[in-house]
């Protein structure tokens, strides 16, 4: 983006400031955590939202890939209300990432953490997340579908099929997400871009098979547990729940139809589940928070 | 049959330069109780970390825990008497320091031992230094320090005890073989990064 004059014929109008290069908003330096201050190289940024950032780094060895996550000290908070909300939030997500991986639900290691310098270090996950590869799969097959809208399409098997993989997807999905939550962890924050397929490392053995895209293969992991609590309350799960459901309803409305798969193998993931699915009919009804009137 | 004796000479991500960590591994060590006598006496001419090799998984469990200690002392908050003591106490999952040296140090009846020798940039000791000393004072034989050899060494039952990753209904863990040693490694990292802070 480069800062040009306006065209000297027409006139700037005078209530609006010229662009201030001193200034550019989108390149402010983000605050760099302590660890990485003896690094050669500056470690590479993912992501970032509203409380943390995501860097791509390495543990111990520069062999072993790690994903650290860092809530910088709010300028307009407390410093010390902002170190104790810090500690917490990382040891808490610590704590729930270490619960689930003890009681066999997919989620990244914990390898390490600093709660007074505010970072948490976990496993890095390979692949990509959901919401992407979802994307990239209905794309793929809406631009596919387009010859085949004649009636008696000679190739309606393979559509078949492709609703098959979306079917084994949402199944997956459904018991992480139970699995999760048999173990007494709600997520806080389900959305498609939490979850994320890895690619399964044994793929060479059953190369070949299938109608050869493998967009929605993988493993389901869960990510993300900022927001996530230890609770068994079915109105918690059953939130968790609807908050994935609007999730598919409003990022991928084309996979919206399947999400009763999703809870078909969510209702059977553990001794409870069918419960929490009455409770979400609740809870579509009216809406996420519970109505403080009354 | 004689064999040129092992160590490696480490340096570990995120740390400033001239944290160094030397490494030996030793099998069929006699002399175990003299080597512990040295730690407890306070003799300086043994400021080591010795590891009993029988609750170490992995190069990166032990590496978990130089880290640890070496950052620690970087930032003042280290427990026990000095930088050494505390790699030993950076393996365990709880506060509890006397009992992480019964369950991680040397004792007596140790046979598989783990030398680690830290050199700080205010304390630097060169790798022959350490070789030399080492090959006087321990009676054993130098092995490698790789995870093919202290796999050999590990006894997964007892670290899963002392991690309290014990079977029952935790541990639902599918894949067999070298993925279920992954998953043990990785439950143990989870359980030293949270060290005092429960799991």
């Amino acid at each position: 983006m480069s800062v040009q004059a306006p065209p000297a014929a027409i006139p700037t109008p005078s209530h609006i400031e010229p662009p201030n290069p001193s200034h550019p908003a989108s390149t402010s330096p983000l605050p760099l955590p302590p660890i990485f201050q003896h690094d050669p190289a500056p470690p590479q940024l993912i992501t970032q939202g509203a409380e943390a950032l995501l860097y791509r780094t390495t543990y111990l060895l520069p062999s072993i890939q790690c994903a650290l996550k860092y809530r910088p000290s709010k300028p307009y908070r407390h410093p010390i209300l902002g170190a104790r909300l810090t500690k917490h939030r990382i040891l808490s997500e610590a704590r729930v990432l270490a619960k689930c991986r003890k009681e066999g639900v997919p989620v990244p290691a914990v390898y390490g953490l600093d709660e007074r310098e505010g970072w948490l270090m976990i496993e890095w996950i390979a692949g990509e997340v959901l919401r992407i590869k979802l994307n990239e799969w209905l794309k793929q097959r809406k631009d596919e579908k387009v010859p085949e809208e004649r009636e008696n399409a000679p190739d309606g098997g393979r559509i078949h099929e492709g609703l098959h993989v979306l079917k084994g997807l949402m199944g997956r999905i459904g018991s992480a997400v139970g699995r999760m939550h048999g173990v007494g962890i709600v997520h806080g924050d389900l959305t498609t871009s939490n979850l994320m397929l890895r690619p399964r490392s044994n793929d060479t053995a059953e190369g070949g098979a299938g109608d050869g895209d493998g967009i929605l293969d993988g493993e389901v992991i869960l990510i993300d547990f900022g927001l996530a609590s230890q609770s068994t309350a079915d109105e918690d799960r059953a939130v968790d729940l609807y908050v994935l459901e609007r999730a598919f309803g409003s990022t991928h409305p084309r996979a919206e139809g399947m999400f009763s798969e999703l809870l078909a193998a969510y209702g059977k993931s553990f001794k409870g589940a069918n419960i929490v699915l009455k409770k979400l009919e609740d809870v579509r009804m009216r809406g996420r928070k519970r109505s403080m009137l009354g | 049959m004689t064999t040129t004796p092992h160590l490696q000479t480490f340096t570990l991500e995120h740390l400033p330069p001239g944290y160094v960590m030397h490494v030996a591994v030793y099998e069929n060590v006699r002399n175990a109780g003299f080597l512990q006598k040295q730690l407890l006496d306070g003799n300086e001419g043994f400021e080591y970390a010795f590891v009993d090799a029988g609750v170490v998984l992995s190069t990166t469990h032990l590496l978990a825990a130089i880290y640890r200690a070496l950052r620690d002392f970087q930032s003042g908050r280290m427990k026990s008497r000095n930088v050494h003591s505390e790699v030993v106490f950076s393996l365990s999952s709880n506060n509890n320091i006397s009992e992480s040296f019964r369950r991680f140090g040397i004792t007596p009846s140790t046979t598989n031992l783990i030398v680690v020798k830290i050199s700080l940039p205010s304390k630097q000791v060169s790798r022959d230094e350490v070789l030399k000393h080492l090959t006087e004072v321990i009676e054993g034989e130098s092995v490698d320090f790789c995870d093919e050899v202290l796999g050999g060494m590990v006894d997964e039952k007892r670290v899963r005890k002392v991690y309290k990753l014990g079977g029952g209904k935790s541990g639902i863990v599918q894949s067999k073989g070298e993925g279920e040693k992954r998953e043990l490694e990785v439950l143990v990292l989870g359980g030293m990064a949270l060290r005092g802070f429960g799991g």
